[in-house]
């Protein structure tokens, strides 16, 4: 990215230097404000479950919200069109509604404080360690990647040597998510959805006015080399990888949209943290929930600008047309923003992506440090101290998780798209997590043994389908790979783990009320309607079907 | 019992109301000011009042939000079984 400098600088004033300074001013004010709350390590890591449900429930999407959702969907958009609204409508939407209706009630009636101590007590150790360990790995990793791009942004607008801009914006990050732990990463991510639709709407409404409207885009996108195949939705051949248009679909709806983002939105901690972090059980099953309905009109803030700026700015049209120049897909916002906003407006823009990318490093960060201190280092390391001592842990180890980030920035700096980089990284560790979950939740007979064996070797085969695809045996543009992947490691963790389950002995039942469905009692499973949770549409059960409906409509508008 | 507890230390409906509202206030008066040129950049629409009138909107809204149910007391006290 250094040598596209000159193209990609913006033309920020000092006004808009004001708004971003605004912003930081507010993001460390919300860490100070927090820290008052902070007098137990539940606090500081979740909130001493007190947050209502619409603040879990944007933080919830915040989270996801990151550098990698803005840019990398807006690149996908510049170059698949439509048929990247499948991440959301058909990927996130369900998922998340068969978070908040059926899985949420074990996780928060089970009173875990985090993902892999779920795992924990339904499976045991070897499978809380292999879940515990590859989690956090993977957030360390996803954090770099979320703090490489926010130091690429400030390197094309200040001109800030990257090293420069990765130590400030991990020094911010980093304060005050140990001042206030994860209220203040829940708070600031609350204010940072609004900053980045505060951004992003304007953009996409002058953008949409530009090319004549929505028909003007249509016309342009179906002149353009994209064709008229990346205005409609389905079947998203592109995007899949795949040739004939009917393993297409099932390609999308199986790989995509049941095993990879089913595994990502309901065994990641990231985003379970957030619900988990509510204030009683009825909220906790709205956190997701709630969260869907802002999630199924972000594409038209994060796509729709991608797909408007390859047609629109001549640079990026150019490298659509001949695959070489000066700017690539994920230049797409940059370039929209560079060439529509007027000073105002654009530091508001730059403060959007900020904001963004903080979110997401942000929720990486305060997760990071959940599991590494609950999970491995109460767990395993240093048993039985005092609760302060794993709240000053929980705080060094997030000064840790920063330092870990800053070195895995590098890393994300050798991919060109984004996107893939990280799809490749969720079929590691979230298709097999999924299956293994989902199992474990239904089936009693399940043995703590299936549990570690089949996460092992699910994940060993994800590794196998990326190394066979990424040396030509599998052959696979787009997508593909990771949909084949996660889908194969979801196949090969439930067969392997019905056959050692077979040959190995089940857990006590006794042992697994709670945690098992047919073993836990209705009352547990549901909540009791406490003060505040009154109304038809506080109901999760009506909301998500509500939600839904929605979803479907906007598949067939836009289909 | 838990539901005692004040959702957190502060309202942050009014953190977020007090940053979209200035950035509402900064945003009209430039627009308020904007040469022709900016506008053009624009494809035509004055952004910067439009989007700083929208963002006063918001702030109004979540202002009487915060105002209507306060966080710190439960303002409903009606018993569960309605």
């Amino acid at each position: 990215m250094l040598a596209q400098q000159s193209i990609l600088r913006l033309d920020a004033t000092a006004i808009d230097y004001i708004i971003i300074a605004l912003y930081f001013v507010f993001v460390l004010g919300i860490g100070y404000l927090a820290r008052r709350a902070v007098s137990s390590s539940l606090d500081f890591f979740l909130s001493g479950r007190s947050l209502p449900a619409w603040v879990t429930g944007l933080a919830f999407i915040s989270a996801n919200l990151g550098a990698i959702e803005i840019m990398g969907m807006s690149a996908n958009g510049a170059q698949y069109g439509m048929p990247t609204v499948h991440y959301f409508w058909i990927g996130a939407i369900p998922a998340m509604l068969f978070l908040g209706v059926v899985m949420m009630p074990f996780y928060y009636g089970s009173k875990v404080r985090s993902v892999p101590e779920f795992m924990l007590r339904r499976f045991g150790k070897p499978a809380h360690l292999v879940n515990a360990i590859s989690f956090a790995l993977a957030q360390v990793l996803i954090a770099g990647v979320n703090l490489f791009l926010l130091a690429t942004i400030v390197n094309v607008l200040l001109g800030w040597p990257i090293w420069v801009s990765v130590i400030v914006a991990a020094l911010i990050v980093l304060s005050y998510i140990t001042l206030g732990g994860l209220s203040a990463a829940i708070y600031n991510e609350v204010l940072q959805f609004f900053v980045i639709v505060a951004a992003l709407l304007p953009l996409t409404l002058v953008g949409l006015h530009k090319v004549g409207g929505w028909q003007g885009l249509v016309d342009k996108v179906t002149a353009s080399p994209g064709g008229s195949e990346q205005m409609s939705a389905w079947p998203g051949n592109a995007l899949s990888g795949f040739g004939n248009s009917f393993l297409s679909v099932i390609g999308i709806v199986f790989g995509l949209g049941f095993v990879l983002s089913f595994g990502y939105w309901t065994t990641n901690f990231v985003e379970v943290q957030r619900a988990m972090a509510s204030r009683n059980m009825s909220a906790a099953r709205r956190t997701p929930i709630i969260g869907s309905f802002p999630k199924m009109f972000v594409p038209f803030i994060v796509i729709i600008p991608g797909i408007i700026a390859a047609v629109v700015v001549p640079e990026l049209a150019q490298f659509k047309a001949t695959g070489s120049g000066e700017v690539d897909y994920n230049d797409a916002l940059l370039l929209l923003m560079r060439d529509l906003l007027p000073n105002g407006m654009l530091g508001l823009a730059i403060t959007g992506l900020l904001a963004s990318f903080m979110a997401g490093m942000a929720a990486n960060l305060s997760s990071f440090n959940t599991v590494m201190s609950y999970d491995i280092i109460e767990r395993y390391l240093i048993k039985d101290r005092p609760d302060d001592f794993y709240l000053r842990t929980g705080r060094w180890v997030t000064v840790a998780g920063t330092l870990i980030a800053i070195g895995t920035a590098a890393i994300a700096s050798g991919y060109s798209n984004l996107m893939d980089y990280l799809q490749q990284l969720f079929s590691f560790f979230n298709a097999p997590l999924f299956a293994t979950f989902i199992l474990g939740m239904f089936w009693k007979r399940m043995t703590a043994a299936a549990g570690w064996i089949g996460l092992v070797s699910g994940t060993a085969t994800a590794i196998l389908v990326f190394v066979l695809s990424e040396n030509g045996v599998i052959n696979l543009p787009g997508q593909g790979a990771s949909f084949v992947g996660a889908g194969a490691a979801f196949v090969v963790d439930i067969l392997i783990s019905v056959l050692v389950s077979t040959m190995t002995r089940p857990k006590e039942e006794s042992e697994l009320v709670g945690l098992v469905y047919s073993l836990t009692p209705k009352e547990q499973r549901t909540e009791v309607v406490l003060r505040g949770d009154h109304g038809w549409y506080r109901r999760p059960v009506l909301l998500a079907g509500i939600s839904l409906a929605m979803t479907i409509v906007l598949n067939i508008v836009f289909g | 019992m838990a539901e005692k507890k004040k959702a957190g230390a502060f309202d942050i409906r009014i953190v977020i109301a007090t940053l979209v509202g200035i950035y509402g206030v900064v945003l009209t008066i430039l627009g308020i000011v904007e040469k022709q040129a900016e506008i053009d950049k624009a494809a035509g629409i004055n952004i910067n009042l439009w989007g700083g009138l929208g963002m006063l909107v918001f702030t109004a809204l979540f202002v009487l939000w915060a105002r209507l149910r306060p966080i710190a007391v439960p303002v409903d006290a009606k018993p569960a079984d309605e």
